[in-house]
Order: structure tokens, then sequence, then C-alpha cells
């Protein structure tokens, strides 16, 4: 274990290796989140089956720690996108992403999750769940196979290993303002939107008025 | 059920000498009955010529002829063909009175189309979406109504073939989102319907008689569409006396993936990837049940070559298997049994998949069928695998399942008794597979109305007969001793010789008409009704699904039994998300 979590350049006596390592907060704390990201438990549509192959015995998600799949986002630290995004369902998504806590991961599972995939057209389909949440890996496949999905979180892994305290979103001065959710109106409405409505009332009141 | 004394079908028209007329379009078959009388027809229908199994319920938008067509298909549940029957009323007012009262299972087909077609069925209980949310705009299957991506009526689209150009749909579109609004839509000015509605109604009456200290008030629990055993983005609502469920309402429309819509703008091809996403764990039935419908419209042009014939049947045979040991593994999780058993299930699934894997390119998704055939032959060596399999394997680890689970203790005290449903009720709410089979009604498509060869093998339909959370979960242990025997019976007899009729195409034309192809899909009676304009695209596409149409018997399941089995009955329902929304 120290092997890997000891910095450069310091020497460590062969009979200290493995028990002592010298080596930096940021360091320790990532060795610490890479091996025990704990995925939510929530699966949407045919990738979640996939999802569940990959926890099976065969491809074993238990080799990084990761076989902890919580069903409550309050004790889950990656959230896996498995499936096609509804409008019906985003906003219990970004509900559920909003209760995570911090530090807190996404990955987008297959084309739907990355961009609406096959049901893209569809009137009921978000077109990727990046619309509304940030996310940190894409895995691309319909369904991705679960050797793509292990290759995606191990690319979660090497992005959480090259973060630091200093710099991550969630440890800066200001809070993290929550997404909003969005509401289920006559069509999917994104409250970051108002104002865009706006403008596009005013436009249109324009061409009225021209019209006239 | 059914008794001896009914009348003869080709008396429909002398029982009714008004009000009800053949169909006599080109490659329609069926009644036409006048909206007021269709309540009268149905019952007589049901109680008179014994066809008392309504299997599928659905809309179709005749737009060029302002009409708004709604399409019955019935059968006798003692097997047979189809009797078709439809209602046509003006599609600007259009309103049918609904069939609730004369087959249950009618329930939430007809919200649906409501929901998606805009028929109003008058009379019915509980008029309300189903797959979209209270408050949006339209009625997304109507043909005038254009999705915020709408580029062109029928697919390829000019701009992508021949004309290459490709883009993104967002960057067309004013939000770049898929979302389209009402002119002059301002959402500040405007309230949301919310959820309070919803939940108020479903919040009892107080039992107590006048008394108020004696009250007891009923308490609504919400699961789901988050829940770690509901299967998926699918919620329930119950309201509880103590623990006990007295009503219970599902609510679905979480993963509606708009297939119907995206599939009437697709070629017929194009369609068959879609349908490998409906029931995604059993991909290659659902494949089955299009082409089968297809073919019955294309006639003669798509013979299906013997060995192809065969090939359908392994693979539909494999795939039931995956999808019980799937559904044991996780009714047992539901169970409790967290995990371990479904680590057993999967081990299975997994050999099967590969074999999946080596034939079709995919392990989930595999694109398999074709129109008078088969895409690909085997590959070498899997022929040899699947005996592996079917004549080694499979019969002891499935005796191995049997051993661990069928006498386990908590297994019986849980499941036995639980979740009755009696084969009368079974019937009237269109329950369909195992569900219908566990209730004692030995009804099977492949046996009831046989489609490909399955009338050459020896195989019981299995049934049991107390209906409860037990037996369904027993049926499905039956089935897949019953899908080796076939298995066994298919390989044995696997000719060689051609895979697919005539030359594989990109587009196809088929002929005007409509047709109803149905298979005995894992989870019951899956259907496709399509109707054919003779273009090459399906005028209307629609999937009569077993997932969905089983829900309607769940609230009815759950009365009486307390909360904690309200997640094993509907994991003994055993609903795939993709289907049930679709
Ligand atoms: S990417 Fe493909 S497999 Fe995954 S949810 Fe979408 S349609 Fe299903």
């Amino acid at each position: 274990m120290s092997e890997e979590l000891n910095a450069k350049g310091y020497e460590i006596p062969p009979e200290m290796r493995n028990m002592v390592a010298v080596t930096t907060l940021d360091k320790l704390y990532n060795w610490g989140r890479r091996y025990s990201a704990w995925p939510m438990m929530f699966g949407l549509a045919c990738c979640a089956i996939e999802m569940i192959a990959t926890a099976a015995s065969r491809f074993d998600l238990s080799r990084f720690g990761m076989e902890i799949m919580r069903p409550s986002p309050r004790q889950a630290d990656v959230m896996l996108v498995s499936g096609t995004v509804t409008k019906k369902m985003v906003p219990q998504i970004v509900r559920l992403y909003n209760q995570m806590p911090e530090p807190k991961y996404v990955i987008a599972m297959g084309a739907c999750a990355s961009g609406g995939g096959p049901f893209k057209e569809g009137y009921n389909v978000v077109s990727g769940i990046d619309k509304f949440l940030p996310v940190d890996v894409y895995i691309p496949g319909c369904p991705p196979t679960p050797q793509a999905l292990l290759y995606g979180l191990m690319k979660l892994q090497e992005m959480m290993e090259k973060q630091s305290i200093k710099t991550v979103r969630w440890y800066q001065k200001e809070d993290l303002p929550a997404i909003p959710v969005p509401i289920l109106g006559p069509d999917l409405i994104d409250p970051r939107d108002f104002p865009e409505f706006q403008v596009k009332l005013a436009q249109a009141a324009d061409q009225a008025q021209v019209e006239e | 059920m059914a008794d001896t004394t009914l009348i003869a079908e080709n008396d429909i028209l002398a029982r009714f000498p008004e009000g009800v007329s053949q169909d006599e379009r080109k490659g329609y078959q069926g009644y036409i009955v006048a909206a007021d009388r269709l309540v009268e027809f149905a019952t007589a229908l049901r109680d008179e010529f014994g066809y008392d199994y309504l299997s599928s319920v659905t809309g179709v938008d005749y737009l060029p002829e302002g009409k708004m067509e709604v399409v019955y298909h019935a059968y006798k549940s003692t097997g047979g063909g189809a009797l078709v029957f439809k209602v046509q009323v003006p599609r600007e007012d259009a309103v049918v009175p609904s069939l609730v009262g004369v087959y249950k299972g009618a329930d939430f087909q007809e919200r649906e189309a409501w929901d998606l077609l805009g028929i109003r069925f008058e009379g019915h209980p509980n008029l309300k979406r189903i797959l979209m949310w209270e408050g949006f705009a339209g009625h997304p299957l109507r043909k005038d109504w254009k999705e915020a991506y709408f580029e062109e009526e029928k697919k390829p689209f000019d701009s992508r073939w021949p004309g290459g150009d490709v883009y993104r749909a967002e960057d067309k579109n004013p939000f770049g989102k898929n979302v389209v609004y009402p002119e002059k839509f301002d959402p500040e000015k405007w309230t949301p319907v919310g959820e309070e509605g919803f939940y108020g109604g479903l919040r009892g009456f107080d039992a107590g008689d006048g008394d108020e200290d004696l009250k007891t008030e009923q308490v609504v629990v919400n699961l789901g569409p988050q829940h770690p055993s509901t299967h998926g983005v699918f919620r329930m609502v119950v309201s509880l006396e103590g623990e006990t469920v007295v009503r219970l309402e599902p609510v679905m429309g979480y993963l509606h993936r708009n297939h119907e819509k995206i599939g009437e703008r697709n070629t017929y091809l194009m369609n068959i990837p879609f349908t490998d996403r409906l029931d995604y764990l059993a991909s290659m039935s659902n494949n089955w049940g299009y082409v089968q419908a297809v073919e019955k419209l294309l006639g003669d042009k798509a013979k299906v070559p013997e060995r192809a014939e065969y090939l359908r049947v392994i693979m539909a045979e494999f795939t039931r298997i995956v999808n019980h040991v799937f559904a044991i593994g996780t009714l047992l999780n539901d169970l409790g049994a967290f995990f371990t058993p479904m680590l057993y299930a999967l081990e299975e699934r997994e050999l099967i998949l590969d074999i999946f894997e080596a034939v079709a390119g995919s392990r989930m998704m595999c694109n398999y069928f074709r129109f008078g055939g088969v895409a690909r032959d085997l590959p070498p060596g899997v022929y040899e695998k699947m005996r592996d399999l079917v004549f080694e394997r499979l019969p002891r680890k499935i005796d191995e399942l049997d051993r661990y689970l069928t006498e386990n203790e908590i297994v019986r005290a849980r499941c036995e008794g639980v979740g009755v449903l009696t084969p009368e009720e079974a019937i009237a709410y269109s329950a369909a597979g195992p569900v219908l089979r566990a209730s004692g009604v030995p009804y099977d498509v492949r046996r009831a109305d046989p489609y490909g060869i399955y009338d050459r093998f020896d195989f019981d339909v299995a049934v049991r007969y107390h209906g409860d959370v037990y037996d369904r979960y027993l049926v499905r242990l039956d089935e897949i001793r019953q899908s080796i025997r076939i298995l066994q019976q298919a390989l044995d007899d696997l000719p060689e010789g051609e895979i697919i009729s005539g030359k594989p195409k990109y587009s196809i034309r088929v002929p005007a008409g409509e047709a109803y192809g149905r298979v005995e899909g894992p989870k019951g009676e899956l259907g496709f009704y399509i109707v054919s304009d003779g273009s090459a695209n399906p005028w209307r596409y629609h999937v009569r699904a077993p997932s969905f149409i089983n829900l309607t018997a769940l609230g009815k399941m759950c009365e009486g039994d307390k909360v904690a089995d309200a997640i094993i009955i509907l994991g003994s329902i055993d609903i795939v998300l993709g289907e049930t929304d679709r």
C-alpha cells in the first residue's frame, strides 16, 4: 500500500515499508476515496441490467471497492445514470443528485444518458443527463458492455486521483448552489430558462406589433 | 369460463342485425360496431360467444378520413383465434363508451388511449393520463401532433439520406433542448397541477362510525419511482390502514420512451432494434412478435425457411430461461435474500448471453430476427455449446435452484397465500403469462394459437392453481423445465439450409391492411398491432405489452395484504419497465 501512496523523493527504509508512508494530504485523501466510491443503486432502463451484470460474480465490481450500492442518495458517492432519462423522471433525478453529499460524481452510462440515444427524438426523452447535471464520465454503448462500464469506472478513479482539495468545486468558500429542479408543465420546464422565456415573449410581442 | 352453449361466431351479424357490420376495407378483418351498441355487443361477446379475454385495446388515428378508431382484440380463454371489433368516431370529438365494466383489463389500456390519442372513454372510473403527466400539452400519438425535434413525417429524413447532412437536433431547437411550449407560454404566470389532488384522491374515507375518537386515519405511502425494489422507475402509491393495504395505485410512465411515435416514423426494418429495447431482458421474443405481425401482412413473400424456424424457437426459449431465472433472482431479492440467489441466476444468464453474443453480436440487444428468417447463421462451435448447456448444465442448475429455494421455509411462509388472483379475476383483468397460468388458467399462446413451429414440439403448459406469489414462482420454474425440453427437441431436429427467404432488403413495402401478431413472451402475451397504408413506414404501430397489462390487477392483488407483501407481489408479476412504459 505504501508503495502506491508514497510521494516521490522520500526514501523509506526497507524495514519500514508497508508501514510508513510519506505523502501529501491530497494523495491520501484521493487514495481513500478512489477505492470506496459507492454507487447509488439506481437503475433507469436497459443499461441498468448491464450494471447488475457488472456487479455480479463474473465481472465483480467489488474489485474496485464499488460493490456497495446504496439505495439512498445520502450514502452514495457516484450516481450511475444507467438508461434513458425521461422528462417525467428528470425532476426526481435532479432531486436525488441534490441530496447526495459532496464529493459526488456522475457517470452517464450508455447512449441514452449521454445524449438521448436511440430514443432521442421522443417527446418524453431528455437529450442526455448533462442538460441538467455535470457529468464526469461518459460511457458509450447501447448498452455498454460490462467491460466498458468497468473501464469507465476506472477512468473515474483516475480522475479522482488527479483532484486536489484546494481546487475541487465543493471545498470552495462559496456554497455550491443546488441544481434547480425541473418542472413538469405543458412540457418540461427548466427554471434556469426563465429569463429566456421572457426574451421569447418580448420577441413575439414585437413581431405581433410589426405585423399590425 | 367458456360453457358449451356458446353461439358460433358467424352468427354475430345475425345476433346484431343493427349497429354491427363487417369491416370491408381491404386487408382488414372483424366487425365495426356503432359506439352506442358497444357495451351491449361486448357483453354478448363475453357471455354468449365465449370471448371472455380481452387482449388488446388501442386506437388508430385515421387523419385523412377524419376518424378515430378504437380496435379491440378478444379471445376465448380456451384457445383459438382473435375476434376483432372496432368503433369509429369523429377525430375532433372522440368519445367511446368504456368497456371497463365488461372487461376489467381494459382499464389501463383505455387510459393509455386517452393519454396518447385523446380518445375519451365515457364511463371509465378513473380516466387520467397514464404514461405522460397530468398537464402535458396535447395527445402525442395523434398524427397532427409534432414533437420538439420533429423533422419530417417519415424516415429516412431527406437531410440525412441521401443528403448526408448530419447535425444535432438540439441546435435547431430554440431552447437547445427537446422541448416545445404552447404559443405565448409564460412559466411565471402559470401554476403547476401538482400531485396534491392525486394523493388526496387516494386518502380513503374514515372507517369510524361517527365517533370522532374511533376514527382510524389512513396513511398514504409513496414507493418509488426511485426505490430499490420497484425493478426500475416504477411507482406505487398505497393507502394504508396500519400495515394493511387498503388501496394501491400504480403510477408509471417514468420510462415512457415514445416507442410508438418513433415506430410510426421509422421504416419497418428500423423498428426491429427498437423492439429489443422494449422488454430488454427478452429481446429475442420481442423481435419475434414484431416480425410475425409484419410477416402476416407480407403473406407468402416472407415464408420462413425451416432452419430459421428452428433457430427462432431456440432463441426464444433461451430468452425465456434467461428471463425466468432473472425473475426468480429478483423475487428473492425482494424477499430480502439480497443478491445471493441473484448471483446464481446471473451465472446461467451469462452463459446464455454468450451464445446470443456469438450468434447476434450483442449480449442484450440482439436484433436477430428479420422478415422471413433470421439475420445470421450459427457461427462454428456455438451449436455444441448450446447442446452442452441444454443437455448437461441447465437441467442440473435448475434442479439446484429448485433445491435451494422451493422448500425454503421463509420463501414459503412469505409467498403462500399472498397476492391471490382467482382464475375468473385473472381472465377479467386480461392477465397474461405466468400470472394467468399460476391462477389455474392453462392459456399459453404457443398452444392456444400456435405460431412458428410450436405445434411440432412436445411440451406441457405449466399451470398451478392457487394464484398466489408462490405459484407464480413455481410456474416460472416449471416453464424453464419445459423450455429445456423444447430446446432439446429443437436442437436434435435442427435442419441444415437457408436462414432467410429472398434477399435481405433495407426498405420493404408492406401491403395495406392491418395485422396483429402475438407470441408467448416470457412475461405473457406480447402483441404487435400494425396498420400499413402500403408505404415503407407503418401507419400505426402498437405494442400490447404484458408487463403493462398485468399491472392492471396489481391493486386487486395487494388489497388486504401487508405493505411489505406489495413488494413481493410486484416482484411476482415480473415487470420490465421498458415494456410497461414503452
Ligand atoms: S443506451 Fe441503449 S441500452 Fe442503454 S438505456 Fe439507452 S436504449 Fe437502453
